[in-house]
């Protein structure tokens, strides 16, 4: 039998120093005056050298930032989130001027959701017109959204992309259906940022980016692999995020972009909206934290940038990312007695 | 060594290759395979288990050991299994053991709330995807300091409710006093900490009870007081590097990924045991906000400790809309990454059907599946629904892979001997499978009525269509 030890052992501890030999590349959304645009500020994200949040590796350059998202038409929204913006429903610049000035967003995306040929088939030009009023209303980086149709995309996308040569919008997003030759030209002439959208799929995505390489640094694109809502399909989402974030560190530069998260699709799950039986009301509340725990599973992936809906998920994960900026906790003695605590 | 790096080989040199079949398998290697995939454990080895065996059987012991100890709180049907971890992310195998989440009581607490509270613990559920999604533990706190109170609190406790306990006291008296009347339901003790660590180990030894180590915000005395308290003959441990909310955030998840990391990739001994995150911790911050705020930010600090490696989580709140996400979180990140949650395919019956009754069909997506049953169920539907074999993947997923086919759809619905039940000859298909409609009628020589994108609308269509068109 052992002798049981009379005072405390004394163990040492080394933190782990991994290094990676990577460093994901860092990418430039929105250009001043002086970089040859028009907005306030532009924004960086990137230049992770560690996983995300792994202390030991020091904190990242550059905190993720949040996109909100603005429509250029009425569509239908969950009720938790109309209730924040339905004065602006119909008024893009007068929605991005609310997400900034009082929801604090970083950038905002505004979806040309009416050039779909199947809804309003608005032209190229009316596009222009939308984005010129954004533009004017609001002073932060752009994020251009598409209809999801391929073929007009294209055509939208360049018209917008000329309109506002220099603005480095981020243009979301290049699929693989589309002419990746076409799109990867006009924004590096025009002076874009390109989004490099694949599903779930690594390969994709390495896929898609090896290809734009041939038109475009890689300091000009960000990458989405792909959000799945909390509940469905999340965990393929977190994981592949994860692995790819990884790979990207280990070596992998096809991978080593930022990445962003379309973390509305959180609202696709009928539980964050849906009214449900008492015990799991009010959806007022359990809608927002459904968008905002999609989030944060994937903040911890390494997300860099957030494209985002519900104004209280997106003040909590702003005050998360701040919080997550310090460094060691020092109130040690707030918690030492938690088991006694008051409530 | 990582469990996935493993191969069959490895176990089966240690198996006693007789292929006896006592373990269910056809033969030693079919069941060494499932052995380095965790579906079989090695107990159904009979053989393994003789005295002849005994030296391969501690060799394949220590092989698949896993990098972190899995520690049972409780007994019985109850017991909650944590830690167990193989792996430090879930792609390189899968994670075993969810997050327990642990509700807490206190000393203070009047009877009738005390004894409604733990119904209402014991009464969460939610069924997702086939499975319940359910509360794990009490913490019972001793906010008193007082050993007689503790004493009546934990009585109660273990008198109304089955669920494991975390008896929570710096204090080894108020410890030793819960410990009189709970320590047959092999409670977790909380915490050994650097002044009563040796107190505390013993009571934890004299009752055979895992034992909670507490030191926040040190890594080094943390891992002290590991080697001190294992050295001391404990063997279960969990420990607690302290949870911060607010500033402290980085901190907090920095010592949890840094222990995690150490057990799994550099084999530490020390650290190689699960963790606790208190996620509570939101509410003693209060300073007077709305309890909704305590309630949501008490939900995201749990929200990040699921996922940055909290073996165990203690909360206080009970709500509902709070504890939804938390629970669908924790099923996300701990189901098995390696195959897609299935159900069996083959032709269900909802209701009461007859020869008149609807006919659809869906995809054997476990998530697809129990939502359109559940849609079925709610609106009393008698229909017949064919689950066609996607490989566990999901309507419009399935389609755009070629996973589900026109032809599969035709087979299926062969196979079922649906054409023997019913008179009609139409199929309701999914709204998202629309692009295979006509194909679909072509090789099975059903009329095909395309259905909504969600299954929530069809009980709409069969009112609008099915009746009228029948
Ligand atoms: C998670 C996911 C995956 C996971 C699959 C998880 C799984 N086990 O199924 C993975 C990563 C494996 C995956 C792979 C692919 N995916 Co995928 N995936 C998703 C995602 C994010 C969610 C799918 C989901 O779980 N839905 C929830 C379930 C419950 O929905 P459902 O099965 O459709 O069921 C609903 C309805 O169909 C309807 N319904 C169901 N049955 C019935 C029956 C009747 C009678 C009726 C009326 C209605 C009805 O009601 C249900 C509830 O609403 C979606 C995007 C999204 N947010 O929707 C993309 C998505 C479906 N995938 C897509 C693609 C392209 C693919 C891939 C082909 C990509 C690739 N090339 O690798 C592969 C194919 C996989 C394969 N080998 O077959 C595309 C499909 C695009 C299209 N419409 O053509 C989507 C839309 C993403 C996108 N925008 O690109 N995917
Ligand atoms: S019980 Fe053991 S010896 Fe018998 S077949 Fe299974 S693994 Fe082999």
């Amino acid at each position: 039998m052992k002798t049981k030890p009379a005072k405390l052992v004394e163990a040492d501890f080394a933190p782990p120093a991994p290094t990676y030999p990577t460093k994901i590349v860092e990418v430039k959304l929105g250009a001043t005056k002086n970089e040859g645009g028009t907005r306030g500020k532009s924004i960086v994200i990137g230049g992770e050298t560690v996983p995300a949040f792994y202390g030991f590796g020091g904190p990242a350059p550059h905190p993720p930032v949040i996109a909100l998202d603005v429509f250029d038409m009425k569509v239908s929204l969950p009720r938790a989130v109309k209730m924040h913006v339905k004065e602006v429903l119909e008024d893009p610049a007068a929605w991005a001027k609310l997400a900034v000035e009082k929801f604090e967003a970083d950038l905002v995306t505004i979806h040309l959701v009416s050039t779909d040929p199947l809804i309003k088939d608005t032209s190229p030009k009316e596009a222009v017109k939308t984005i010129e009023q954004v533009a004017q209303a609001v002073k932060v980086p752009l994020i251009i959204g598409g209809c999801g149709d391929p073929k007009k995309d294209m055509d939208v996308f360049e018209a917008i992309a000329e309109a506002f040569a220099g603005e480095r919008f981020l243009i979301s997003s290049i699929t693989r259906d589309m002419d990746v030759e076409r799109c990867g030209r006009f924004i590096k002439r025009f002076g874009h940022v390109a989004l490099s959208f694949t599903p779930m799929n690594m390969n994709l995505a390495r896929d898609l980016n090896r290809r734009l390489y041939e038109f475009l640094p890689r300091e000009d694109i960000v990458m989405d692999l792909t959000t799945a809502a909390l509940g469905y399909g999340l965990d393929y989402a977190f994981s592949n995020m994860e692995r790819a974030r990884l790979a990207a560190l280990a070596g992998d530069l096809e991978l080593a972009h930022p990445m962003s998260s379309g973390t509305t699709n959180a609202w696709a799950a009928r539980e964050a909206w849906m009214e449900m039986a008492p015990e799991w009301e009010p959806r007022e509340l359990r809608g927002p934290l459904w968008e905002l725990t999609t989030a944060l599973a994937l903040l911890l992936t390494g997300v860099d940038l957030f494209m985002m809906m519900h104004p209280a998920a997106v003040k909590a994960l702003k005050d998360v990312i701040e919080q997550m900026a310090h460094g060691q906790p020092d109130e040690v003695d707030k918690i030492a007695n938690w088991v006694c605590a008051k409530i | 060594m990582v469990r996935k790096e493993l191969s069959p080989i490895d176990v089966y040199r240690f198996l006693p290759k007789t292929n006896c079949g006592q373990c269910g398998e056809q033969n030693c290697l079919a069941f060494a395979t499932k052995v380095v995939t965790s579906e079989a454990r090695l107990e159904k080895c009979a053989p393994l288990l003789t005295k002849e065996h005994e030296r391969a059987r501690r060799q394949l012991e220590k092989m698949l050991r896993p990098a972190v100890k899995e520690v049972v709180v409780g007994v019985g049907l109850h017991a909650v299994k944590i830690g167990g971890k193989f792996v430090m992310y879930r792609h390189e195998f899968t994670y075993t053991n969810p997050t327990a989440i642990a509700i807490d009581v206190t000393d203070e607490m009047p009877e009738g709330e005390l004894v409604d509270r733990l119904k209402k613990v014991e009464g969460f559920n939610f069924e997702f995807i086939g499975h319940p999604l359910k509360l794990d533990m009490i913490a019972v706190r001793s906010i008193t300091n007082e050993p007689e109170k503790f004493q009546a609190t934990a009585k109660k406790v273990v008198e109304n409710t089955n669920l494991p306990i975390i008896l929570c006291s710096f204090n080894p008296q108020v410890i030793k006093a819960g410990l009189a009347v709970a320590a047959k339901s092999k409670p977790l003790l909380y915490a050994a900490t650097k002044d009563n660590w040796k107190e505390m180990a013993e009571l934890a030894l004299r009752h055979r009870c895992p034992l909670g180590v507490f030191a926040p915000n040190d890594l080094k005395l943390l891992r002290s007081l590991a080697e001190t308290v294992l050295e001391y003959g404990i063997e279960d441990l969990v420990l607690d590097p302290g949870t911060f909310s607010a500033e402290g955030l980085a901190g907090t998840l920095s010592n949890f990924t840094t222990i995690r990391r150490s057990a799994c990739k550099s084999g530490d001994e020390f650290f190689g045991f699960p963790l606790m995150g208190v996620p509570m911790i939101a509410w003693t911050q209060k300073n007077g906000v709305h309890e909704d705020v305590a309630r949501w930010k008490e939900a995201y600090l749990a929200a990040l400790l699921i996922v940055r490696f909290a073996d165990i989580i203690v909360m206080h709140n009970i709500n509902g809309w709070a504890l939804l996400p938390l629970v669908i979180l924790r099923q996300n990140i701990y189901t098995d990454p390696r195959k897609p949650m299935a159900v069996q395919a083959g032709l269900k019956a909802f209701g009461k059907p007859d020869d008149n009754s609807p006919v659809m069909f869906t995809t054997n997506f476990a998530l697809t599946y129990y939502t359109v049953a559940s849609d079925l169920e709610s609106a009393k539907i008698n229909a017949y629904l064919i689950v066609v074999d996607t490989g566990g993947i999901a309507v419009d997923s399935s389609v755009a892979g070629r996973r589900l086919t026109a032809e599969k759809v035709a087979n299926a619905l062969k196979a079922s001997g649906i054409e023997n039940m019913v008179k009609h000859r139409r199929l309701i298909i999914p709204g998202k499978a629309a692009r295979l409609a006509l194909e679909i009628e072509e090789l099975s020589g059903w009329q095909v009525l395309v259905g909504p994108k969600d299954s929530s609308g069809i009980p709409k269509l069969l009112q609008e269509k099915w009746l009228t068109q029948a």
